[in-house]
């Protein structure tokens, strides 16, 4: 029995359908964000994985970028949840619907 | 520099100066008094191009050079392109649009001097430059049309210049209504060619357009002279030219006298070919332009006001050019329209510099407490201003000469080329040719009469305004007087391209050469029987004759006698006089058959269309949109989570019609 | 045998992190959940021979990230969420969504099964993950968007400190 490409790509697809409904399913925006950056792991899993079997190192610099770029999403967001924090002193999505009809 | 740069430079740069003119003073308001700054410019961008096009013409080998800078629009096998055409016909034009521009654009450094709307005169003045030019050099019938359009805009805004006056954006409100009648009639007449030849290029028109049908052809260039009464000022849309004196006087010589009131006659120059298969309707031009000739210049007898007179004698005058058009002669339309643009510009200018003398003489009137209301224009209150404006009279006097027909002036060159070729066109059986000669005699006496009464009115005699003794006006500066001067010379050497036939044969007529032979884009009726060298002669002296009887006619009853000889005449002529003096009730005729029924009637009949039908479309256009809205605006649950439920759904979609679809 | 058992280890301790997450109703308890899926993927990057973007891996996501989020947890003092009344008809319609989603990515994998290729030889692939290889692709052919990025990590810096800045609310 062998390691194949196959395995990775089937446990980023369970990675990222689970960060799918962290998304969908939970209040906490803090959890929200935690299950978006899960999600992006599962995406950096499969293009490490591609990037190894073709030995082509293209995907692992798009892996540092996103990386680098979730990073700057998970400032920015909690920053966001910080001032939304302050004035509405929640972090329930259902209760922050400023946009409502 | 090669010559599609150049035609670039040409056309940009009066466009230029509007922008720097109009666009930089309204959010710099600090510019809009810098007069220097302001003046320099715009006339520096319209004698910059005239030098372009004196280089061009100088350069200019007799083959048309057409420069093609991209395409405006394309459909299917249908394109325009902003293409400009530099050929002799065009060339000519550009020299008297920049040239005479670039003088007005100087007169008007002085003229509007302390006015608040100066930058804003120039502006307008150089933005007309860029349509005219549009207009003069475009290669295909939409380039026109958006000049034309262009020019007509800039005179609507100029002659409402001074808008605050209700009389003056009512003229301004008159000119561009009823231009928009003639210019309804060329935008069908551009459908047809659209239709029938599928191209607006005038090379393709002028090849294709008399291979129309009869009919087709007739209806085609009937439009056209439509669309050319309009701009042109001919019957039966001639009535807002004299409106437009309203305007600044510099704007009534560049626009009203120059060049935009001649861009009909360009207009049917530039596609004389087509013209020429339709000689019924070249018979109808012709006899409109008689009658507007006769029908002008018997107004302009009557009138008092000085710019009056001029917008007439402009009107009798383009209705001569139509007759040169109307028989054929499109090259002589077009040397008038060169040799009026002189003498009628230096006229104008000649009665603004009047006007701007009399105006200090109202202001000082007022100033001394007088309370004398005097208007500026009228020549009634004028007399005698030949001591006081030198300048002025001496270039007046020639302008007026000039339109006269006097000989050897330039005004008798052309004008006895319209009358030759509306004999000769008569001889070679054209009927309305010998009704168009008739009456071009009866108002070549007119005019000399008209013109020779504005000058003794105005110039000599004794001075007739209030408190004569103490008051006069003085001669305008020198910004005024140069044009002047140059026009004023021009109107006299001017004529001296077109040497009438009888001597060399007509070697000697160069713009005959240069426009219409060769090379030249303008066709002429040809004739089968030349009129022998003798009837020649003897048609020159004769109008030679009418002219200068015209004229001393005119010394005789103005230069004593003054206004007593209008009231003489009118006891003389009676009835006649009053229907001239009325203008031949030609507005009050609109009034009662055009606006009092459109107005009337749409008040009726339009007003429940418009409470009902109108309003309803607009209310239903609210109330479904509300109602829509009042369903969909649930989706709106302002939760991100539904949002992000919304967009893995469409994913889910995407991807599932990827994998399946 | 190696490498299967430690593929299994990692991809169990990775579902498991991410269930954990998914389902603890403290936030602190969901973030060191995740911190154990974290840890997981860089183990499954080693297995691949990729060690640079392992490493990275733990110094970014479990070093600094993570750090953030749990900063931000013990910062705003967070409670648990007291638990929904009733069962939301959203949820459903998520967790159906969900199962979708990963019917399809299934069926993509399954259905390349064959097609893949297979991976590299292990020698290459660790070239090719080599700090060495990817600096020099980072700083040569790929320099400019390094830049960008170095632009947008500053950005999001400045904005951030904007953002939670007492007075901006």
């Amino acid at each position: 029995m062998e390691v194949t490409l196959n395995w990775y790509l089937t446990l980023a697809a369970v990675l990222f359908v689970i960060g799918v409904m962290g998304v969908l399913l939970r209040r906490n925006v803090i959890v929200i964000l935690m299950s978006v950056e899960l999600m992006l792991n599962a995406v950096n899993l499969t293009l490490v994985a591609f990037s190894q079997s073709m030995a082509d190192p293209a995907g692992q610099i798009l892996v540092f970028f996103v990386m680098s770029v979730a990073a700057a999403e998970a400032a920015v967001g909690l920053a966001i949840v910080i001032a939304i924090f302050r004035s509405r002193l929640t972090i329930d999505v259902t209760d922050i619907n400023l946009f409502r009809y | 520099m090669e010559t599609d740069s150049l035609v670039r430079l040409l056309l940009l740069l009066p466009l230029a100066g509007a922008v720097f003119n109009g666009i930089l003073p309204l959010f710099i308001p600090s510019l809009r008094h810098r007069e220097t700054l302001i003046g320099t410019v715009g006339t520096a961008v319209v004698a910059v191009p005239f030098l372009i096009a004196a280089y061009l013409f100088a350069g200019f080998h007799g083959e048309a050079h057409v420069a093609n800078f991209y395409t405006w629009m394309a459909a299917g096998d249908f394109s325009v392109s902003f293409a400009y055409r530099v050929d002799q016909l065009s060339l000519l034009m550009t020299l008297v649009v920049t040239g005479v521009g670039a003088l007005i654009h100087l007169y008007s450094v002085g003229y509007m001097h302390g006015d608040p709307g100066f930058w804003r005169f120039f502006a307008y003045l150089n933005l007309f430059v860029f349509a005219m030019l549009n207009l003069v050099l475009g290669d295909n019938l939409l380039v026109l049309f958006l000049g034309w359009e262009g020019v007509g805009l800039c005179s609507y805004l100029l002659i409402g210049f001074w808008y605050t006056d209700l009389k003056n954006s009512a003229a301004g409100n008159k000119a561009f209504i009823m231009n928009r009648v003639g210019d309804f009639a060329f935008l069908l007449a551009m459908f047809i060619f659209v239709k029938e030849i599928g191209s607006l290029d005038f090379a393709r028109v002028i090849a294709e357009g008399p291979t129309m049908d009869q009919s087709t052809i007739n209806w085609a260039v009937l439009l056209l002279f439509i669309g050319a009464t309009g701009k042109s000022a001919q019957i039966p849309l001639f009535t807002w030219l004299p409106d437009a004196m309203a305007g600044p006087t510099p704007v009534s010589a560049l626009i009203h006298a120059a060049t935009m009131v001649t861009s009909g006659l360009y207009m049917l120059a530039r596609l004389s070919p087509v013209v020429l298969a339709a000689p019924a309707i070249m018979n109808v031009i012709a006899i409109v332009g008689a009658l507007t000739a006769i029908v002008a210049a018997t107004i302009a007898i009557t009138q008092n006001d000085i710019k009056k007179v001029l917008a007439y004698s402009t009107v009798s005058q383009l209705g001569y050019m139509f007759v040169a058009s109307g028989v054929g002669a499109f090259f002589v339309a077009i040397f008038h329209v060169m040799t009026h643009a002189f003498f009628k510009g230096c006229l104008f200018l000649g009665s603004g510099s009047v006007i701007h003398g009399m105006h200090h003489v109202e202001h000082e009137l007022h100033k001394d407490g007088h309370g004398h209301h005097l208007d500026p224009q009228d020549m009634r209150t004028m007399g005698g201003l030949k001591k006081y404006m030198p300048s002025t009279q001496k270039t007046f006097l020639l302008a007026t000469l000039a339109i006269s027909g006097i000989p050897l002036l330039s005004g008798f060159f052309s004008k006895d080329e319209i009358l030759f070729k509306a004999f000769e066109a008569g001889t070679t059986g054209m009927s309305a040719a010998w009704f168009a000669w008739v009456v071009g005699l009866v108002t070549a006496f007119l005019t000399a009469v008209y013109m020779a009464r504005a000058y003794y009115l105005t110039f000599e005699g004794t001075p007739r305004w209030p408190h004569a003794d103490k008051l006069h006006p003085h001669e305008s500066p020198w910004t005024i007087t140069t044009p002047l001067w140059v026009l004023g010379i021009l109107s006299v050497v001017g004529g001296y391209v077109g040497i009438p036939a009888v001597i060399g044969h007509g070697e000697y007529n160069l713009i005959h050469h240069f426009l219409a032979g060769g090379h030249g884009p303008v066709a002429e009726r040809a004739v089968e029987a030349h009129v022998s060298l003798g009837t020649e002669w003897g048609l020159i002296v004769l109008g030679s004759l009418v002219a200068i009887v015209g004229f001393w006619t005119g010394r005789r009853l103005y230069l004593k006698d003054g206004l007593a000889s209008d009231a003489a005449l009118a006891s003389r002529f009676g009835g006649a006089w009053k229907l001239w003096q009325g203008k031949y009730f030609v507005d009050e005729l609109y009034e009662k058959i055009v606006v009092r029924p459109v107005i009337g009637g749409a008040e009726k009949a339009f007003a429940p269309f418009d409470k009902y039908v109108v309003d309803g479309m607009v209310n239903a256009v609210g109330y479904v949109t509300r109602a829509i809205s009042y369903v969909l605006r649930y989706l709106q649950t302002g939760l991100v989570q539904s949002y992000a439920v919304a967009i893995v759904f469409g994913v889910l979609l995407v991807v599932g019609m990827m994998l399946f679809g | 045998m190696l490498g299967p058992i430690l593929f299994f280890v990692f991809a169990v301790a990775a579902i498991a992190g991410a269930l954990g997450m998914l389902i603890a109703r403290n936030p602190v308890t969901s973030a060191l959940w995740l911190i154990l899926t974290m840890f997981s993927v860089a183990g499954l990057y080693l297995t691949m021979n990729a060690s640079f973007i392992s490493v990275v891996q733990v110094l970014v996501y479990a070093g600094a990230i993570m750090v953030l989020f749990i900063f931000v947890i013990m910062l705003l003092n967070l409670a648990e969420l007291p638990k929904p009344e009733k069962m939301d008809w959203r949820r459903g319609i998520a967790f159906v969504l969900g199962v979708g989603v990963l019917a399809q990515l299934a069926y993509v994998v399954s259905a390349a099964l064959d097609v893949l290729p297979s991976p590299a030889a292990l020698e290459a692939a660790g070239q090719n993950g080599s700090a060495a290889n990817l600096a020099k692709e980072l700083f040569t052919r790929y320099a400019m968007p390094l830049e960008v990025i170095g632009v947008l990590l500053l950005v999001a810096t400045v904005g951030a400190v904007m953002i939670a800045k007492r007075r901006f609310v």
